[in-house]
């Protein structure tokens, strides 16, 4: 790829971001390489919505710098797809399925433009990816949670973006859209995307990612999930608060 | 005055033609980009923006002498313009939320109007001032003249609705996801509150600053009961403004000393009322008759099933039982006669003799299919 001046598909130098006095995110860098899938993941409040968010422009940083693929994010913005948390809309907007899908269209269309036959064609596609084509013409207030998600992930997927950032894309969904979503993390990886994901589940980490950032308001590790997915850095972003850490780090099937 | 005479006058009379065309205006502008106003759920904004034109009209008349509608709308225009972005301006810079910083600037804005309108009124010429009717509205003093300006304002608003329309909707089901791809979300937003602030200043002469919110939340209300497509939600809104609009005005000026504004609320309060109790999907009576309907299928389906079962005790499915027998293995048992009746008429079940019922065949077949469908979902 030869627009891509730099191996790093993100690096973020000294990004500060406080609500009010309190800092929310201290001073991190961060560094992720081209081609993997990264989780982001600590506790509550430690910060993880914000620092995609702030990454995005949605939020105003105190301080620090982000580049992606080397340039500013201003620059390389075509290059970015965005999967917000499943929660941040009110599904009872009165729209269907493939209209939602075709909004993530409207960022290469630009001003005014409306999408047209390519733009549904590539949306019906994505909608084929996540498993919901038959399901294009519903109306969004009739969708399960999972199903929800699978809208947002087919609206990111018609991005067509080299980096992608999603927010809790696994919160609260059923066994199939979590299948569905992994097919899906995998293929992208395998094209040679970069995805970066807000995750909860520790137990599945290991399993789904091969990168991991643990994340406690500073930036505790963050590396190859075989390096740093380790007991003492668990304890030191959780606070010894999870008691079967040291099964997960261990790479055991553990049961919680 | 019949029906008739009223349609008849709508196409010859001078003043009523003028009415009608001029609420049809301010009702098809006001519903279509209330549309957008209560699904971002900033209804209140529609009632501040109208309040805090006040003062506005009444500077633009002291400042320039003039009783010109497009002076005075222009007045209205930037006084409501301000006070929005002082509002928008409050909740980006402080920890006000929305509802109170509306609160706020409204309650200043309209007090200054109020001042000023007194001392308007209070000077020599102030009978012919005429800025009264910006309160509760006046639709019979419309003139050609005020419905050409009103639709001037109104087409460009429309225009500029149906250029951006994309961009409005992402701004209104998904306004962070539209800052990730670098629109530049504020300044749209901004361009959507200055539409709303043009479709309230064109109808505040007729409807007034009181109720002039009524025009921006009620039509779109009912429009979001009948349908689930935003575009088709923007053109029912509208219809329903313009049939609200130029029912009431008619309806005032047709009559003596009724007030414009109320009449056209109270037009398009029961058009709201009419919605909320009979859209499909989502009104009341179609919500009532779906319960109903769905609870008497229940009951026929553990009729039928408890019916299986009491076969299958005693192992002939040619068995037949008595009500009494339905009633203890059901959760409603007032119902079972009522039921049974019903599973007759479908050929369902039969009675062999007096008092007592099994299943036909047809029956037997149907309830093993709600049987299967049971374990599949369990």
């Amino acid at each position: 790829m030869n627009q891509t001046a730099s191996d790093n598909a993100l690096e973020v130098r000294d990004l500060t971001v406080a609500y009010h006095e309190k800092p929310v995110l201290w001073d991190i860098d961060l560094t992720v390489p081209k081609g993997i899938l990264m989780a982001v993941v600590g506790p509550n409040g430690a910060g993880k919505t914000t620092l995609i968010k702030s990454v995005l422009g949605l939020l105003k940083p105190a301080a620090g710098q982000v580049s992606i693929f080397g340039r500013s994010y201003e620059t390389s913005r075509p290059l970015v797809g965005y999967v917000p948390q499943r929660g941040s809309v009110d599904w009872d907007f009165p729209t269907c399925v493939l209209d939602v899908v075709l909004m993530g269209r409207y960022g290469s269309l630009g001003w005014i433009k409306r999408p047209g036959k390519a733009d549904r064609d590539l949306a019906v596609q994505a909608l084929g990816k996540v498993g919901m084509d038959k399901l294009a013409s519903r109306q969004i207030s009739q969708l399960s949670g999972g199903q929800q998600q699978r809208v947002f992930l087919a609206r990111a997927l018609v991005q067509q973006a080299e980096l992608y950032f999603m927010d809790e894309p696994f919160q609260g969904v059923d066994a199939k859209t979590e299948r569905a979503i992994i097919d899906i993390l995998k293929e992208l990886r395998s094209s040679g995307k970069t995805v970066l994901v807000v995750h909860h589940d520790l137990q599945t980490v290991p399993e789904y990612f091969d990168w991991v950032t643990l994340l406690n308001v500073r930036c505790i590790a963050s590396g190859p999930v075989t390096d740093v997915f380790t007991e003492q850095n668990l304890r030191t972003a959780y606070g010894g608060r999870v008691a079967f850490k040291s099964q997960i780090a261990a790479g055991t099937e553990a049961e919680p | 005055m019949s029906l008739f005479e009223v349609l008849q006058s709508l196409i010859s009379d001078y003043t009523i033609r003028t009415v009608a065309l001029g609420s049809a205006t301010l009702g098809i502008v006001s519903g279509a980009l209330g549309a957008f106003a209560v699904l971002r759920r900033q209804s209140l904004l529609g009632d501040a923006i109208s309040h805090t034109a006040l003062p506005g009209v009444a500077l633009a008349f002291l400042l320039t002498g003039s009783r010109l509608p497009l002076t005075l709308m222009i007045g209205a225009g930037i006084a409501g313009w301000i006070g929005t972005l002082a509002v928008m301006a409050i909740v980006r810079r402080s920890r006000i939320k929305q509802d109170s910083a509306l609160g706020m600037v409204l309650a200043v804005f309209f007090g200054i109007g109020l001042v000023l309108m007194t001392y308007v009124q209070r000077t020599p010429d102030a009978g012919k001032a005429g800025l009264d009717k910006f309160l509760f509205g006046q639709a019979s003093t419309l003139m050609t003249r005020d419905v050409w300006t009103m639709g001037s304002i109104a087409g460009v608003a429309l225009i500029v609705l149906f250029l951006f329309w994309k961009e409005f909707k992402l701004l209104a089901f998904d306004q962070e996801f539209g800052t990730s791809m670098g629109f530049p979300m504020r300044i749209i937003d901004i361009l959507l509150t200055t539409l709303l602030v043009a479709a309230i200043i064109v109808g505040l002469q007729t409807v007034g600053v009181v109720l002039m919110s009524a025009m921006v939340v009620a039509p779109a209300a009912a429009a979001r009961q009948w349908t689930d497509r935003l575009g088709l939600m923007v053109v029912l809104s509208a219809l329903f403004g313009a049939l609200a609009g130029v029912s009431g005005a008619v309806l005032s000026s047709l009559t003596d000393r009724l007030p414009t504004g109320p009449t056209i609320v109270l037009c398009i309060s029961a058009v709201v009322l009419l919605s909320f109790l009979f859209a499909p999907n989502r009104g009341l009576v179609y919500n009532w008759l779906h319960g109903f309907r769905k609870r008497r299928n229940l009951a026929m389906d553990s009729v039928l099933l408890d019916l299986l079962e009491l076969a299958d005790q005693h192992g002939s499915r040619r068995h037949p039982h008595s009500p009494d027998a339905l009633r203890s293995m059901s959760g409603n048992p007032l119902a079972v006669d009522k039921t049974l009746a019903e599973l007759h008429q479908l050929g369902w079940v039969v009675r062999t003799e007096p008092g007592l019922w099994r299943l036909t065949a047809e029956g037997e077949l149907q309830a093993n299919r709600r049987l299967q469908e049971l374990e599949v979902t369990r």
